[in-house]
């Protein structure tokens, strides 16, 4: 919408020496993440306020970092592909698919009982395979976009049903289990910090400074933002978007075991609303789905305040019946609310313009 | 001319469509039989009806993925008017307010779409879970099997009882299924017989030169959302009616399915084309293969696959012979200059 010049790689970087002032530069060049901090914030203190016994604790705070991972590293991926004008329907059924892959390995190869050595050697390889199901997997829609020709929602749509129909065919529409000595990934915390959501944040880093300091990052923004340019100034859009799709299959994956590590199943079916919620996270966040716009800050923002809403929510609506559902109304009023602000904050900003013109 | 009508999507969508139930037939002749006749009729009655609102739509550049949401609310809302009025007469009253509450519906995402130019896509993803949740939350959330008399009476109805093969199987043409062609159509005259019908492909083609034309681009945008939402309300009685239930958790995530038999049809997601015809034959190919493919012994756990398969070579024809034309065009320009 209106961030300025999210072309130019070294924008609104936060450097280790001035944190905190480059937050606040951060906030005051780009009016959509202020806002969403503001409602971040303000989500964040009302449900303080309304739940101060159980909301602001250590505990909530945990619990709330092991719910978003997941999440967000899908959200990861269909921002990146959503920032080159295009989009990734099938991260969900990736996730399911690598989960279901590495579940198969750890089962077979490490049963009960199996000694320390085999264990581990399970648990890389497993990882090592979930890892490349999901690059395969994206590199496959990559190709099916930038080869064949498909539009990427449509590709993307029918990759979703075959690479879920190959969950479900493998399993048999059975869920798949784990092996305890896994869930460390899953269930386990460092320095309080859970171990999904430490994934996720080097994730988000290694994403961020993919996005701002390399020249591919720089690519993607200019693909989103008009592909004909992009491409007559020399950019192989072709090989561009052949790697983002591989790499929002292999955010895919790391999803995917995470997943399997936090509730050691996986099945077809699990987290069937993830697509729409990631795409609502993206979005919320400042991503255009016309593509060329969306930083890491805004996605992290609009992940949090998302997770502040439902779990206060449920906490707030415990007493009545079906409280997830008001959770489900209060996002899409939640994306829509962004939306109109967001159009008309542009409006008024075209109208003090063209007043200075005239 | 052949060469023409080969590359015609929808004639190919029909040569497949026959190929398909040539190979069902000849593993299993039950194929051919007038059961799976009003079988694949009646299975694609409700399929049908959204693809029509979908259909429309892409055309015009869009996409909706709300008219679940839509159908669902409007079907679950209806039938619980009629148990709090105790209301026992004809189904037809029913459907005129399930299409009144689908219209409505459908007029917040024409308001949305058009007056603060949101995104299609965004806009109908926020009133999907704007509507479900509404719902869901501030309406009621629980089955409702005890349906009204009327409804009952239209579920059960039956046309044309024909006997199966000599034994006690009967099989019959369910009534809805006309309800569907009566809004083929309609959609058929809207799209080609009217200035709306012109001015929705225009759109597609290009907003801009739709607004230079003198179309009246936001009426249009209006006019379309809030006819999606009246189908929907329709397809979302129907559906209700066939199932003999109104189910508050069904149909939303099945959006994707529809979409899919538009662009299989035909309909270019990029829009500006797209037409009745090519849709019906795309909802027919997918139901067909969703009712068939265990008839040719593919286990259940593999029909995904198959779906998936098919859905990406049926899409993947069409772009990736655009894609050449495209390049031949380029290297013809390149030579004339």
């Amino acid at each position: 919408m209106t961030q300025p010049s999210s072309v130019s790689p070294n924008d609104n970087y936060p450097t280790k020496t001035d944190f905190s002032k480059n937050i606040l530069s951060l906030l005051r060049s780009d009016e959509n993440i202020t806002r969403l901090f503001v409602i971040m914030l303000v989500i964040l203190i009302s449900m303080s306020i309304a739940r101060p016994e159980v909301f602001p604790t250590l505990q909530n705070f945990q619990s709330m970092a092991f719910q978003c991972s997941e999440i967000g590293i899908l959200a990861l991926g269909i921002m990146l592909t959503m920032i080159t004008g295009g989009i990734d329907l099938s991260v969900n059924a990736i996730a399911n698919l690598a989960g279901i892959t590495a579940g198969l390995i750890l089962t077979n190869m490490a049963p009960a009982g199996s000694t320390p050595e085999t264990i581990t050697l399970a648990i890389i390889l497993a990882i090592v395979a979930a890892l490349l199901v999901g690059l395969i997997c994206g590199a496959f829609n990559g190709f099916l976009i930038t080869r064949i020709g498909i539009s990427p929602i449509l590709a993307t749509l029918g990759t979703m049903t075959l690479f879920s129909g190959l969950t479900i065919g493998i399993t048999k529409g059975t869920g798949i289990f784990g092996i305890p000595e896994f869930q460390f990934l899953g269930n386990g915390d460092f320095f309080k910090i859970p171990i999904p959501f430490i994934i996720f944040i080097v994730m988000a880093i290694f994403i961020s400074i993919l996005l701002n300091r390399t020249t591919l990052g720089m690519r993607l923004y200019l693909i989103g933002t008009n592909p004909v340019a992009s491409k007559f100034s020399g950019v192989d859009n072709r090989n561009v978007l052949l790697r983002v799709y591989a790499l929002s299959g292999l955010l895919s994956s790391i999803a995917g075991i995470v997943i399997l590590a936090r509730t050691n199943s996986a099945n077809a079916d699990y987290g069937g609303s993830y697509v729409l919620m990631a795409i609502l996270i993206a979005v919320l966040g400042g991503v255009d789905v016309a593509g060329g716009f969306g930083k890491i800050s805004g996605m992290l923002l609009g992940l949090f305040s998302l997770q502040f809403l439902s779990t206060g929510l449920n906490m707030l609506l415990a007493e009545y019946r079906g409280a997830n559902f008001f959770k489900i109304f209060s996002w899409g009023f939640l994306l829509i609310a962004i939306m109109v602000i967001n159009y008309l904050s542009a409006q008024r900003k075209m109208k003090v313009k063209t007043k200075h013109i005239g | 001319m052949i060469k023409r009508l080969f590359k015609k999507t929808e004639f190919i969508v029909a040569l497949t469509t026959i190929g398909l139930s040539l190979i069902i037939g000849m593993i299993n002749p039950t194929f051919f039989s007038l059961a799976t006749v009003f079988d694949t009729l009646r299975s694609g009655t409700v399929v049908g009806i959204f693809a029509l609102g979908t259909m429309i739509v892409i055309i015009s550049g869009g996409i909706d993925l709300s008219f679940t949401a839509i159908a669902i609310f409007s079907l679950y809302v209806t039938t619980k008017l009629m148990l709090a009025w105790q209301y026992s007469g004809s189904v037809v009253l029913m459907y005129i307010i399930a299409a009144a509450i689908g219209t409505l519906l459908g007029l917040i995402n024409a308001w949305l779409i058009s007056s603060f130019k949101l995104p299609t896509m965004i806009a109908t993803l926020g009133t999907q879970s704007l509507i479900q949740g509404f719902m869901l939350f501030f309406i009621d959330s629980q089955y409702i099997r005890n349906i009204p008399d009327g409804m009952d009476k239209f579920a059960k109805a039956q046309w044309f009882v024909t006997d199966v093969g000599g034994g006690p199987a009967k099989t019959s043409l369910h009534p809805g299924v006309l309800i569907f062609f009566a809004l083929v159509i309609v959609v058929w005259f809207i799209l080609k017989r009217t200035m709306i019908g012109r001015g929705i492909y225009a759109l597609g083609g290009s907003r801009e030169a739709a607004e230079r034309t003198g179309f009246d681009t936001k009426g249009i945008t209006v006019f379309i959302y809030a006819f999606v939402g009246f189908l929907a309300g329709i397809g979302g009685m129907t559906f209700g009616a066939y199932a003999r239930e109104a189910n508050p958790f069904a149909l939303v995530g099945t959006e994707m399915d529809v979409i899919a038999a538009v662009v299989l049809g035909g309909t270019a997601i990029t829009g500006g084309r797209g037409t009745v015809i090519g849709t019906l034959l795309g909802v027919l190919l997918v139901t067909i293969m969703k009712n068939s493919l265990i008839l040719i012994g593919i286990p259940s756990a593999w029909q995904k696959v198959v779906i998936g398969i098919i859905l990406i070579i049926g899409t993947g024809i069409p772009a990736y012979r655009s894609l050449t034309a495209k390049k031949q065009l380029n290297v013809d320009l390149a030579e004339q200059s």
